[in-house]
Order: C-alpha cells, then structure tokens, then sequence
C-alpha cells in the first residue's frame, strides 16, 4: 500500500469513532501497544524534545528502505507515534519526502501537530523527512 | 459561604457558559489568565466607539477624554495598590515588561561588575531571564534562594545569601507553580536592613492577595492587567518615587521627553519617563473597569469564597489515590499543582480537556523549580472569583476517569 493509502486507511478506521473522546481513547489504545522501544537507542542524540512530552525516534536503512522506532513518555503521543510509524517505516527515502501527511487532520486531531502544541510530534515529523533526505543523499553517493 | 453573588457572578463571564468539546467548561487556568468580565469589555468596547483619540497630545475634545480616561485608569491602579501617589504607577505590556524595565534601568543606573541580585530558585522565567541579560550585559552575579521541600523558601539561606554586595532582591509574592505565599515583608525588612531594594513579582498575587505597596514598603510590585481579569497587553510596574527619579528611562520616543533636539535631549517627569510611544490605552482603561469590578464585589468577598474554594479542591483531590502534591507549605493559595503517579501529566491535560476541564500542564515556565523536584511537569488547577464547589467535583471524576483509562 502506498503511504496514501495508508492514511486513507486508518482515516477509514477513525471515522466511525464520532466522539472526541472516543478517538483519544482509541489513541491511547494504540498507544499502548507500541511495539517496544530498544533501550540502547533511548539517547540524548535520539531525543527530541518538546515543551511537554519527550519523544525519541531512531533510524536506520535496511537495503534501500527506512525503519524507524520511536517512543515517548506519553501515551497520547505514543498512539501518534505509532500511527507514523505504521504510514511511514520500510519505505524508500523518495516515498517519504514526496507525501503529504494528511491522516491527522482528517481523522479529526489536528490540534496534536499544531505547532503551538509542542508535544513533539511537530519535530517528530520533521525529523522523519530529514533523515530520508540524508539517507537519500547517502544513497546516492 | 453565605451571600457570594456567585450565579451573577458567572453571568458576567458569558465565556464561562460555553461548552468545550461538547461539554460544560470547566476553567481552572486562571493562573495562566483569568477570563474578562461583560463590564470590562464594555468599558473597551466604550472607548473605540466613543472617545477613542491618541492620548496627552492632542488639543481636541476626544484627546482630551481619552487622557483623562487613561489617566483615570492610572489613579484607580495606584489606588488599588495602595501608591503613595500616581506617578509611581507605571503601564507596561505586563508582568515581563516591567521586570525587564528595572533590570534595564534599574541595572543601567545602579549596578555594575559583581554586584549580586537575590531571586529564588521558584521564579518564573520571567523573573529570571531578564537578570540572566542583565548579568551578561553589566557583570552582575546572581545568587538564588532555594526552595524547602514543602515548597516554601529556605530563609535561613536567603539571610546567608544577603550580604554588602547585594544592590537587589527580586522574588515572587505567590509561586505560580506550588501556590506557596512568600513571606514577602519578611524578605523586605531584612533587605532594607542593609538598604537593599526589593522588587516584587505580583502576578499570581494580585488577584488573589491584598497588596499594599506601602503596608510591605517593597520599592517594586510588578503585575499584568489579564490575571485581574483585565485585558492582555496591560501591565503595571509599581516603583517607588526615589527609585523610579534616579533611573535613567529604557526606551526611548514620543511621549517620555520634554524636549528633542540632537544635541540635547531632556526626559519627560515621572511617570511618563518610562512610557516611551503610545501605550495600550484601551487595556489601560480596561484594567481600570477590572479593578472597578473586582472593588464592587469586595476584595475580602473574593478572598473568602476563593480560600473556601481552594481548601475543598484540596481536600477532594487528596481523597484520590496515587495523588502527589508539589507545594504543601503552611501558608498557600489558589492553584494545585500535582501529579498523578504513572500517568503523563500531558496525556492526563489532553484528556481532561476532552471533558471540558481546562488545566495548564508542563513546566509552567518555571524549569529552574522542575529540576529542583525533579519532574517533567506537573498538572496545576488555578482558580478564580468566578469557580465553584461543582467545577472542582469535575475535575475530581476527571482525574477518576483519567486514572482509569490510563492504569
């Protein structure tokens, strides 16, 4: 499935949740089964702070694809973490920096990646974009 | 509590009856800014409609009105704080800028290379940055009182800590984070007691506190207009008439000179000096109808129902379990904070906030103190005039629910 179909995706999944609430729950549900983060990759180099929550993202190249792990230590922003994480990990560098991230916006959340959050997600995302750029760059040398 | 007018009260604050993600709000932020009554934004809305015109410099009948509004609303901030006169009340845009005016002029004037500032280690940044400038502009060295356990100051290190060097003492009157009321006019006596000044961080203290600048004989009070349920982009910087003459003014323009020319130019008299452009005088007019508003419903009124109110929020929110308090000093008032053990102090804000209780969670702009505890943050409720009894039992199954869905 492409990145967009992805999204559209979990979109579909959210839609039936009408309820603020509901979807949050949902989140920390999701959240909650973040596939566990390595403790050896839980550094200083990998933390991206915001003003609230931590996040810490790791990532490397398998072949021509990125991975990525990410953790936090909130549970809201986990949920989030791992929703990336299911749109974004084992692609190539191209995928990643050609799409547009729409799925929060959609599902009805877009006050988390508002930049006024600073919840860290903010940098996650841009995070993400920049090392597919520098594995791009890697790549192609 | 007996006769608080609370119902007519909440009536005042149409934004208190709207609903928040489909449910009633419940505004326990006031710490961060307090909500603004119908008469405030009326007294406004009155001046854009009717009298609006620059201030001091015109000849004309609406100049005319509107300086004496302004000016008016000056008489009513000096009263309210108890000025010996209205040239010691200066505007700012609030808390911040009149804390960074002293340590401009203030620093500009009287202090030079090793000359020690006294803050306390549960300022917030505003009451801290702006002498961490002025430490690199001028050499000062700052020296920090630390802050006990129970989240009182360690006044026994503030007395080691005041010494010949000392020139200032600059520390809050109510912590934004732990709710602990300082013993300011102890602080004050034992500077003045080797003349040392001290200014006061009134932000979090001026709604719910009686200040009388004289009473505490502090030589600064510093406080904004949008915690008294007053506009944003208002503040006051009380100083003391003996200070405020000798500081040299720290920005300069229209308004602050006698006169221009480029090879002289002379300052303009107290407490224009420090009022360089046109300043907000819409908001200043505004904090005045605020200060009116709070007087009509009694400062002491307010005092009351709020110190009933707080005990309750704190009695009820200890009855849950896993509940850590962070400020358990003796002498405390009008905001919570704490933590509920295991869940992320965002995660539970985010929640809440689903629920329509809006609370501040995060660092509260004071790292310094964070670190001290060693927390992330923490979840704080801060109340005003206008909350009630009901709200708190909100935010107490809440917490409940948080807990639930987060344990």
């Amino acid at each position: 499935m492409t990145i967009k179909e992805i999204q559209d995706e979990i979109v579909d999944e959210f839609s039936m949740l009408t309820e603020k609430e509901d979807k949050y729950l949902s989140l920390i549900e999701i959240g909650n089964k973040l596939e566990s983060f390595e403790e050896e990759h839980r550094t200083e180099q990998n933390l991206i702070e915001g003003c609230q929550a931590k996040v810490w993202l790791h990532a490397w190249l398998d072949d021509d694809k990125i991975r990525f792990m990410a953790d936090s230590d909130a549970i809201i922003v986990k949920g989030i973490i791992s929703l990336l994480i299911r749109i974004l990990d084992k692609r190539k560098p191209n995928e990643i920096l050609e799409s547009e991230l729409f799925f929060v916006d959609k599902i009805g959340l877009k006050e988390l990646l508002s930049p006024t959050r600073s919840n860290g997600l903010v940098s996650m995302v841009k995070q993400m974009r920049m090392y597919a750029l520098a594995f791009k760059t890697k790549m192609e040398n | 509590m007996i006769n608080y007018p609370i119902e007519a009260i909440r009536r005042d604050f149409p934004i208190l009856s709207r609903p928040v993600n489909g449910r009633p709000l419940v505004y326990f932020d006031n710490g961060a800014t307090t909500q603004t009554p119908n008469q405030v934004v009326k007294a406004m809305e009155k001046v854009y409609l009717e009298i609006n015109s620059n201030i001091h410099r015109g000849v004309h009948t609406l100049s005319n009105l509107c300086t004496e509004a302004f000016e008016n609303a000056r008489k009513k901030a000096a009263k309210y704080v108890g000025a010996a006169s209205e040239k010691e009340v200066i505007f700012t845009r609030g808390t911040t800028e009149a804390i960074n005016l002293v340590a401009h002029s203030f620093g500009e004037t009287f202090l030079g290379k090793d000359d020690e500032i006294i803050i306390s280690a549960m300022e917030h940044h505003s009451n801290i940055v702006p002498w961490q400038l002025l430490q690199k502009r001028a050499g000062i060295i700052l020296r920090i009182i630390p802050v006990n356990d129970d989240g009182s100051l360690d006044m026994e290190e503030f007395h080691n800590l005041l010494n010949p060097k000392t020139k200032l003492v600059a520390v809050t009157h109510l912590s934004n984070v732990l709710g602990t009321i300082n013993p300011v006019e102890k602080i004050i006596e034992a500077a003045h007691n080797i003349n040392v000044p001290v200014l006061i961080d009134g932000a979090q203290a001026i709604q719910h506190l009686p200040v009388d600048v004289q009473k505490l004989d502090c030589d600064f009070y510093a406080f904004s207009g949008h915690k008294l349920y007053g506009p944003t982009g208002i503040g006051i910087l009380y100083g003391k008439e003996k200070w405020l003459n000798e500081m040299v003014p720290w920005q300069g323009g229209g308004e602050m000179i006698q006169s221009v020319s480029f090879e002289k130019t002379t300052f303009n008299e107290l407490p224009y000096k420090f009022e360089a452009g046109t300043p907000d005088y819409v908001a200043a007019i505004g904090l005045g109808a605020a200060m009116d508003y709070v007087g009509a419903i009694g400062f002491d009124t307010i005092c009351e129902h709020e110190t009933e109110l707080f005990q309750y929020a704190f009695d009820r929110l200890s009855s849950i379990e896993g509940m850590q308090f962070y400020g358990t000093a003796e002498k405390r008032t009008s905001l919570i904070s704490f933590l509920i053990k295991g869940i992320h102090p965002f995660d539970a804000g985010t929640l809440l906030d689903k629920m329509g209780i809006a609370v501040r969670t995060g660092h509260h702009c004071a790292q310094p103190l964070m670190d001290r505890f060693n927390i992330p943050g923490t979840i704080r409720a801060s109340f005003g005039l206008y909350n009630t009894k009901q709200e708190v039992d909100a935010l107490v199954d809440g917490l409940i629910k948080v807990k639930q869905l987060f344990g």
